[in-house]
């Protein structure tokens, strides 16, 4: 059956990775991919359309296309990148207006999934140690990015509840580590020092960048509706994570911690945010059974998305960035799309 | 195919039944995948335990264990050697020296780990967080325990009495505390593993409190600040060391609930108060009857 996808937030890291996977699977037809900035990954036939971040013509391409699948990439759930203000028209009015497109009258759009964070779990002594799918968050969220990704999960359920025939899969994922990505703690791990909380050492649980891409192919591929927690298997202490990488750690004071953060951030080091500084003293678990139970494979436990990670950076260290920087040219890859001199896989085979 | 066309096929296609967001029973997993490459570097476990810091803290605690408190077991043999168990007893001491007395003496007895259940306010504090999940210590939180008795199968020690119990003052030990709203009950009820319960005595002595100070507790964010017979004996010293009274400690017949089925979403409120009141009342009488065997606080 050939799908119709469109995907948003195609210029962050994992909409270009999702449409480049998407590319090379025969039935999907046609992607569409949304964004404010431009794509930082070479794709073959994906077609890239600028749009404002709250997306406003939206419901215009979504008639005019007929997509039937939507791949909401383009939440920002990393507070250092943006203003709040900037944030909160991505996540949340973004959010909405992509709601109301895919459900507005006659809309052919039958599979939505949503690639949320288990910050929406938030992060306190009064936790689980394993926060399950349906497990509420143990205090009120104090910091704008989770207050934003609740707002939007709010969305998404009054979504699902209104269109019932729709597949709606919200996909949480917790900290993401591997060789590509840039989070603020995979910054702080690259550090010369890795900075931690004195007198905490908390849990920690990662998910390599390949099974979070695995995981929305996945839902993508076998359309199994619900929430589901992505995480590899296994909890490591901060000070176990700063070991594999190879690094020591330097103690911050517990009290009065942006005193110890403020001049990280102004020398441009790290940035940690209030939500990373409460996971760097409580931690953070979710249960991630029940995607397994779905049917997902995971490749890499904890460790393993860690390790990955250290490998990718001694790599770097030697040899600097191996891979040549991707630059987006509009007039070019026009012209490779639509052009008739071009030769496409279609044509080769014919 | 044009667009037109497909969104008809689409409308009329049958519509894929979801139920919304609410969890989906889904199939138990129906094969054991292949175990991934775990480059792990320590040996602290999803609980933060570490094993060998509970080998050292063994080896600091055993001269306390055997010399100073000269613990005295009775029925140790009802503690299940294998399979997850609900382990709960009398709570007292100021600084709670009972927990160490007990995860000790089944550790090195039985050689099988002890997991105990506190106040999310261990985890909250800096450093003693720390040892103390490194030490076995696990928040209590109903998932929690769940997860290590069902799914582990592993020996949680819980003291339902909580603060309340180490809370009290000198002049009212050995006399119970509520049980909470019996939700160890509840817990073993849906675990299906059997409660243990430990009557102990000589923690009350071991650190006294005579009286509390609710401003400093308030200011501090502890659940309480007393002021211990230590502190006046042996001045700031006294925060830290305890007097040697004589530990024994009675294993009592477990309980089980073999009417009962496991994993149930809910139990009878009646039931959990009614089972949690009874074992409440066996505990007080056993420590009524230890009481009454004890010549000397001092040499039991």
């Amino acid at each position: 059956m050939a799908r119709r996808v469109l995907i948003t937030g195609l210029g962050t890291f994992w909409g270009g990775r999702v449409a480049q996977a998407l590319e090379a699977d025969p039935d999907v037809e046609v992607i569409i991919g949304l964004d404010t900035a431009e794509p930082q990954i070479r794709l073959e036939r994906t077609e890239y359309v600028r749009s404002d971040e709250n997306y406003s013509i939206l419901s215009r391409i979504v008639q005019a296309t007929a997509v039937d699948t939507i791949v909401h990439t383009f939440l920002v759930v990393d507070s250092t990148q943006m203003s709040s203000r900037a944030m909160h028209e991505i996540n949340v009015i973004g959010t909405m207006n992509l709601f109301a497109a895919a459900s507005a009258a006659g809309s052919t759009v039958r599979n939505v999934v949503v690639k949320s964070s288990a910050l929406v779990y938030g992060s306190s002594p009064k936790d689980p140690y394993w926060f399950r799918e349906d497990g509420r968050r143990a205090d009120l969220p104090h910091s704008r990015v989770e207050r934003s990704l609740l707002e939007v999960e709010g969305y998404v359920r009054d979504f699902a509840t209104d269109n019932p025939h729709v597949c709606l899969s919200l996909l949480r994922f917790s900290n993401v580590l591997g060789p590509d990505i840039v989070t603020p703690l995979s910054q702080a791990l690259q550090l010369p020092l890795v900075p931690k909380v004195a007198g905490y050492d908390p849990r920690f649980q990662f998910v390599h960048e390949d099974d979070v891409i695995g995981s929305l192919l996945f839902v993508l591929e076998q359309q199994v509706p619900g929430i589901f927690n992505v995480a590899g298997d296994g909890q490591i202490p901060w000070s176990e994570v700063a070991a594999i990488v190879g690094k020591r750690t330097i103690p911050m004071p517990p009290i009065g911690i942006g005193l110890a953060t403020g001049p990280l951030r102004r020398m441009g080091l790290v940035d940690l945010a209030p939500e990373l500084i409460a996971l760097l003293k409580y931690g953070r678990g979710v249960d991630n059974r029940r995607l397994k139970r779905a049917g997902f494979d995971y490749q890499h436990t904890s460790a393993g998305a860690v390790d990955a990670f250290a490998e990718a950076l001694r790599l770097r260290r030697m040899v600097g960035d191996h891979d040549p920087k991707y630059h987006y040219q509009e007039d070019v890859e026009r012209w490779f799309r639509h052009s008739p001199s071009v030769l496409r896989e279609v044509d080769r085979r014919r | 195919m044009p667009p037109g066309d497909r969104a008809n096929e689409k409308a009329t296609a049958p519509r894929v039944a979801t139920a919304a967001l609410v969890p989906v029973q889904l199939p138990p997993m129906s094969k054991e995948p292949e175990p991934l490459d775990d480059p792990r570097r320590g040996d602290v476990d999803e609980w933060g335990r570490s094993e060998r810091m509970r080998e050292v803290a063994r080896r600091v605690y055993a001269p306390l264990y055997e010399r100073w408190f000269r613990v005295e077991w009775e029925g140790l043999e009802k503690i299940p050697t294998d399979g997850g168990a609900l382990i709960i007893a009398n709570h007292a001491g100021a600084v709670p020296s009972d927990a160490p007395a007990i995860m000790h003496g089944i550790e090195t007895e039985l050689g099988r780990p002890v997991y105990g259940l506190a106040d999310q306010f261990f985890k909250g504090a800096p450093f003693i967080g720390t040892m103390w999940a490194r030490n076995g210590g696990v928040v209590a939180h109903p998932d929690n325990a769940y997860r290590l008795l069902r799914e582990q199968n592993q020996l949680v020690l819980v003291f339902p009495e909580g603060s309340k119990g180490t809370g009290k003052t000198y002049n009212e030990r050995y006399r119970l505390r509520r049980f909470g709203r019996g939700g160890f009950v509840e817990i073993a009820m849906r675990a299906g593993v059997p409660i243990v319960p430990i009557a102990v005595i000589g923690a009350e002595e071991s650190m006294p409190i005579l009286f509390k100070v609710p401003a400093l507790a308030k200011a501090l964010g502890i659940p309480y600040f007393p002021i211990t017979a230590n502190m006046l004996a042996l001045g700031p010293l006294g925060a830290a060391v305890y007097f040697p009274a004589k530990f024994k400690l009675r294993v009592l017949d477990p309980v089980t609930f073999p009417d009962v089925d496991p994993d149930q979403p809910r139990y009878s409120r009646s039931r959990i108060m009614d089972e949690s009141e009874a074992i409440r009342q066996r505990i007080q009488e056993q420590l009524y009857d230890m009481l009454r065997h004890r010549r000397s606080v001092w040499f039991g």
